[in-house]
């Protein structure tokens, strides 16, 4: 069968089950347009390429399926180079089509030109310019295999126009070329054995569960070896919903705005386990004070993850699903259920102590502004239990992560590693796009909300009713934060405003139903109103205060230790700390 | 040094085999100068298998654990193998190529060192005269140092390529990641 490039393009996203992908056409994709028209894949019509990204990663982070993108040379391609970059500090599997000019123009400076393979080589797991159209077939299906094996990772395919206007006989690879492409298999023995004798040994455990517990689908498998082991678990920014906040054995979020209980067991801890985790430095603090007297068996997909910023004592490459089985099968004999739990039973007291004396607070008030964790609460508490929420990069983005019960895997949708402001919106209406069945809350900040909310525009015209909750704090709130904490108060280029723009008339420009709260009392029905709305993006202006600040906090660069809690806490935080350094003490001589 | 005065070997050999595909020398020099780790050479050629190329990289490990670099390397889908060769059980070679000015009475001095280092003589003009070597770079090391008495007007190194020796291969060339059957398909 002879096909265009064009057409075998589409033909090949088809093969890979593709079912929606977000875009915007242009000159050099044009050609890729044409059999769009005839193709079961819905198409998505952004109003950047921006947008067209984020919701690609938002439908891979709420479904595990690969996000697809389509854009076109020059411009187009740049503009998607945020959210590649974004994919890639967060191991999303995310697929990016880009046009490019013709072949014979490629290295000319012409029209719409740009070396998107060049800008993106950093920022992708791989990438291609595809210089013949029958080479397309093998390069899709490669594309989607490297984003979706290993560690995921955004890849991008590059197609001059003269390649999807050729004509190529149609086939579908049964094999891949791809010799140095490796994915580890099941771990050693040995090593399965080395990290169970850690286990069995330890006296202050922690498992410390990453992001890669998702890609992997491993949640059902973290839960068990939680089980079976007693030991306590937090979730890092990324794993959030990996494993329940409900369960008993939850300690939430670790981090520079991780609550007490979970940076402090860390750092006290004798035996981290990490899945799937990086010891990024917004989890370890100070890396040369982080958890010293920890010993560390460290499992990841990604061998260039261990020993890079930790020495591990166990380091295991691989699928975080199948060593964790493995783990469970190997600690069978050891760790006799109920067993581990009894040696452990101290420490869980000082954990559940910790829960007590040092837990998240904020001041409630009554009335205006609205405090901004009452807003997270209270949305958690009114929507459905598997809402899927979406945030943006700030303050706001840490009360969600904090004051939301996420109990369902698959139900976070951030921006974590790269920060990227303007993600909530487009990340939203790709997780709605995936999840129809599901209420999808994007919690953003005012600052990013301007960032990206033309996309409100693509979610009306393209019936994707996602909810919006901006936390209208009239600031640039972490940056004010930091300026108040770290500067001397000498606020520099945050303020916002809390009326320009308008976000009710905005919203309403947009399609979207646009409300509005200003006082505690009217944050429920408010939010009530927004979830009785299912034919349109809803939009809530919480006038939300200003200065409120985020705690915990450990200041950049600091230890854990120096952990800042709310200063209602402090005395109790201070307490702890002396009452472990003298036990320390104690048990030294 | 060490603590027992050896010398650190601050130089680690990698012969890296790639894909012979474009861009594929961007990869790897772009991998490194993202992550920050000091290539001291770098040496690129195709090999007898047309598909491959190799490339061989002197590495400083002063900038990053070699574990570091040779994982992060191994993540490029183009990067096939990773050897790691230790310089006391591999054959090193590099070339140099200098142009040294010299007035008829010293050139006979200069034909005289290159011919003590078995280096050749492969151009000669009115008063300045063009000089090979061959040979492990250490060699070359010596002879550049004695050439720079005279006025070398251009000097120009390979980079050193390196294969195990064979007398203990294959245990000499330390094979990091190997060829296996592909993951992929
Ligand atoms: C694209 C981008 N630009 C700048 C930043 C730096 N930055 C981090 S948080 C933040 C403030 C975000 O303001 P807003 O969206 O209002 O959230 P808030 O902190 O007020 O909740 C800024 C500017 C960023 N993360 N991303
Ligand atoms: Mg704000």
């Amino acid at each position: 069968m002879q096909l265009t490039g064009a057409q075998a393009l589409i033909k090949s996203l088809e093969m890979e089950s593709v079912e929606v992908m977000f875009g915007l056409p242009g000159g050099a994709i044009l050609p890729v347009y044409d059999p769009i028209l005839s193709s079961s894949i819905r198409h998505v019509l952004v109003r950047h390429e921006q947008g067209a990204g984020h919701m690609a990663e938002g439908y891979a982070l709420a479904t595990g399926r690969p996000g697809v993108a389509m854009v076109t040379s020059g411009p187009g391609a740049t503009n998607i180079v945020t959210p590649l970059s974004n994919a890639y500090m967060d191991s999303t599997p995310l697929v990016v089509i880009s046009g490019q000019v013709p072949t014979a123009a490629v290295g000319t400076d012409a029209f719409q030109e740009c070396d998107i393979t060049g800008v993106t080589m950093g920022i992708t797991k791989h990438n291609w310019l595809v210089k013949s159209a029958q080479d397309i077939p093998e390069v899709v299906a490669s594309a989607f295999h490297l984003a979706t094996t290993g560690r995921p990772g955004p890849v991008l395919v590059d197609v001059p126009k003269d390649v999807s206007f050729s004509q190529m006989e149609w086939y579908w690879p049964d094999d891949l070329d791809l010799p140095g492409y490796r994915v580890p298999g099941p771990p050693r023995r040995a090593e399965v054995d080395a990290a169970v004798a850690l286990m069995a040994a330890a006296r202050r455990p922690v498992i410390y569960a990453g992001g890669g517990i998702l890609k992997a689908r491993a949640a059902e498998a973290l839960r068990a070896l939680a089980e079976r082991t007693g030991f306590p678990v937090v979730t890092t920014l990324m794993a959030r919903g990996a494993f329940p906040d409900s369960h008993p054995q939850c300690l939430g979020m670790p981090g520079m705005h991780g609550n007490y209980t979970a940076v402090t067991a860390m750092q006290r801890a004798d035996l981290l386990i990490a899945l799937g985790a990086r010891f990024d430095d917004r989890v370890t603090g100070r890396v040369d004070a982080f958890a010293p007297d920890a010993k560390v068996v460290h499992v990841d997909i990604d061998a260039a993850e261990l020993h890079k910023v930790r020495r591990a004592d166990v380091a295991i490459a691989g699928d975080c699903k199948v060593v964790i089985e493995a783990l469970l099968e190997a600690a069978a004999p050891v760790l006799a259920e109920g067993d581990a739990a009894s040696c452990i039973g101290p420490w869980w007291d000082t954990l559940r102590r910790w829960q007590r004396e040092v837990p998240l607070h904020y001041e409630r008030s009554d009335g205006p502004p609205i405090k901004p964790q009452m807003v997270v609460e209270t949305l958690r508490d009114l929507s459905p239990p598997d809402t899927i929420v979406a945030s943006g990069v700030g303050q706001h983005q840490m009360w969600a992560s904090q004051y939301w019960r996420f109990d369902h895997p698959y139900t976070w949708v951030n921006s974590g590693g790269a920060g990227t402001m303007g993600f909530a919106v487009p990340a939203a209406i790709g997780a709605k796009a995936g999840r129809p069945e599901r209420t999808v809350w994007a919690i953003d900040g005012d600052g990013c909300f301007q960032m990206t909310a033309q996309e409100l525009v693509t979610a009306t015209a393209e019936r994707i009713p996602i909810k919006v909750a901006i936390l209208n704090n009239a600031y640039l709130g972490m940056v004010r934060q930091w300026q108040e904490m770290f500067y001397g108060e000498r606020y520099s280029e945050v303020y916002l405003s809390p009326d320009l723009p308008d976000y009710v008339k905005w919203a309403e420009a947009m399609g979207a139903v646009g409300l509005r709260a200003e006082t505690p009392e009217e944050v429920a029905p408010t939010i009530e109103k927004a979830n009785a709305v299912d034919d349109r993006p809803v939009v809530v202006d919480f006038r939300t205060d200003a200065f409120e600040k985020v705690f915990p906090m450990v200041p950049a660069g600091a230890s854990n230790d120096a952990i800042v809690v709310h200063p209602e806490h402090a005395d109790r935080a201070d307490a702890e700390r002396v009452a472990w350094e003298r036990l320390a003490a104690e048990q030294r001589q | 040094m060490s603590a027992d005065g050896a010398p650190v070997e601050r130089h680690h050999i990698l012969t890296v085999l790639v894909e012979n595909k474009a861009g594929v020398l961007a990869r790897v020099a772009g991998l490194f100068s993202r992550r920050g780790y000091n290539i001291f050479s770098l040496a690129v050629a195709p090999t007898d298998d047309s598909r491959l190329s190799r490339i061989t990289i002197v590495v400083d490990v002063e900038s990053a654990p070699l574990e570091q670099v040779v994982n992060q390397l191994d993540k490029l889908v183009n990067v096939v193998t990773i050897s790691e060769l230790a310089p006391a059980s591999a054959v090193q070679r590099e070339l140099l190529l200098a142009t040294v000015a010299a007035e008829p009475a010293e050139r006979s001095q200069v034909i005289q060192l290159v011919g003590v280092f078995g280096g050749e003589v492969v151009d000669v003009g009115a008063d300045r005269l063009t000089v090979m070597l061959a040979g492990p770079p250490d060699k070359l090391d010596g002879f550049e140092r004695l050439l720079a008495t005279y006025e070398v007007v251009d000097l120009q190194r390979t980079g050193r390529v390196a294969l195990p020796t064979i007398d203990v291969q294959p245990a000499s060339g330390r094979r990091l990641v190997s060829v296996q059957p592909s993951a992929a398909g």
